[in-house]
């Protein structure tokens, strides 16, 4: 989970450098060529793929390790206090990354299928940054998206650091930085993530 | 005597490994706030007793928290309210008067009911068994410093070895898992020099062993840490898992 965690991140990352270029506000002309040089580079193509991998073995390494979780007690507790010894969303984050799912799924029909499989963005009548306008001038889809950033953000305050301490990446001396790292980019991500379809429904982004 | 407590207690009661069991309640009266919470389990399973009813059955023995005997998952948590202590250092003033407390046993598919709040770990037993030792004759002890240790690395491995067995790690851990157990006693040995030979065999037969013994995974929700009557730091885990991935990629076995 750790690696997969931490590839996810890193994709995470290039997604939310690439995509705030939106924010520089000059009718998504930067955001454009970004967005053709990502579908154009064949390195970019290949990695697509792997990205596609490393979230599907994300996924169902979690079905594996949650069968056996829920069979390693099969009694549950009459009482039970968790949150005296651990906090909510490290306990939750089979729920966050489902919640993540259902809105991954919804948003690669936004973006990825239109972009991918439809001729309008192949063919260049249409870019990208208007099919962003349009999907975004929808309430429900601006509210869906920002629960999923609320969701992404906790998966990753517990993620991150649960990846090093997986991986045995764990030293007196970096241990902070890890942690602050994780707070940051946990804060971060998901922040200007939600505020592009804020943005742009609020007519922020012309 | 005045400021003694009367308590509501719902305790676990099975026959034992294969019967169904439940919650039964029981009054306690007149409970010194002095007590330690197994010496009120004393007191309730004598008035059992007298009234020719069975009494509860529940682990312990040295009763000065060092053995890692006593169990007990009191309100929700392992070892009840207060942190870093076995249940036979917990006093009743940690409770107020008329409160009702719910006393499960472990809960765990590797650590079976005996009876009662009883289960059964020796699935630890087998761990250690597995591995957590040294194949060598340590002797006497020897001249001081014929064999240099490094003060932060004896430190740590000390730190490791006060772990007792007592598996509030798994009771509080959501998957039952017993990492924290394992990798103390993987971490104690890694820690020394004496430990070195048998390094990766070890971790790779223990960590073997805890998952045949049907051990959940750990996703490093720290309850295990927060729980522990001694302590035992999640780095130990993180050591474990740097020693067992050496293990798979660099080692022969």
């Amino acid at each position: 989970m750790g690696i997969t965690g931490l590839f996810l991140i890193s994709f995470l990352m290039v997604h939310c450098f690439l995509n705030s270029l939106i924010f520089i506000n000059d009718g998504g002309e930067t955001f454009n060529l970004g967005a053709e040089f990502m579908a154009k580079n064949w390195v970019i193509r290949a990695m697509e793929i792997v990205l596609f991998g490393g979230l599907l073995w994300h996924i169902i390494q979690a079905a594996i390790l949650t069968r056996e979780n829920i069979k390693a007690r099969p009694v549950a507790y009459a009482a039970s206090n968790p949150s005296a010894n651990s906090k909510w969303y490290s306990r939750s984050m089979g729920l966050l990354g489902t919640i993540l799912l259902i809105f991954l799924i919804i948003h690669l029909r936004h973006f990825w299928v239109v972009s991918r499989f439809t001729d309008e963005i192949t063919s260049g009548r249409e870019t990208l940054f208007n099919e962003m306008k349009e999907v975004f001038s929808q309430l429900w889809v601006v509210i869906l998206y920002c629960l999923a950033m609320v969701s992404l953000g906790y998966h990753l305050l517990h993620g991150f650091k649960s990846a090093f301490q997986t991986l045995g990446w764990n030293h007196v001396k970096y241990n902070a930085i890890i942690e602050k790292t994780g707070v940051i980019i946990s804060i971060v991500l998901p922040v200007l993530f939600a505020a592009m379809p804020i943005a742009i429904y609020m007519g922020l982004i012309k | 005597m005045s400021g003694n407590m009367n308590l509501t207690l719902k305790v676990w009661r099975q026959k034992n490994k294969n019967a169904e069991g439940k919650l039964v309640n029981y009054q306690v009266k007149d409970i010194s706030p002095d007590m330690s919470f197994l010496e009120m389990i004393d007191v309730l399973n004598e008035q059992l007793i007298v009234k020719g009813d069975e009494p509860i059955a529940f682990d312990h023995d040295c009763r000065e928290g060092i053995c890692g005997m006593c169990s007990l998952y009191i309100n929700g948590r392992p070892h009840g309210p207060k942190d870093r202590i076995t249940t036979c250092q917990l006093h009743m003033r940690s409770f107020e008067d008329g409160q009702t407390i719910t006393i499960e046993p472990w809960r765990a598919a590797s650590f079976p009911i005996v009876k009662d709040l009883a289960v059964d770990r020796s699935a630890f037993d087998r761990i250690i068994a597995s591995g957590g030792y040294v194949s060598v004759n340590t002797g006497n002890a020897q001249d001081a410093n014929s064999l240099p240790i490094g003060k932060e690395d004896a430190d740590l491995s000390f730190a490791a070895a006060a772990c007792i067995g007592c598996g509030a790690c798994v009771a509080a851990c959501k998957n039952a898992s017993a990492m924290l157990f394992v990798s103390a006693k993987v971490s104690q040995l890694a820690l020394l020099p004496q430990g070195q030979p048998e390094r990766y065999l070890r971790v790779h037969n223990m960590v073997a062993k805890m998952d045949e013994e049907g051990f959940g995974n750990c996703t490093n929700t720290g309850a295990c840490e927060a729980e522990c009557p001694k302590g035992i730091s999640l780095s130990n885990i993180a050591r474990m898992n740097r020693d067992f991935f050496v293990a798979g990629i660099a080692s022969d076995n």
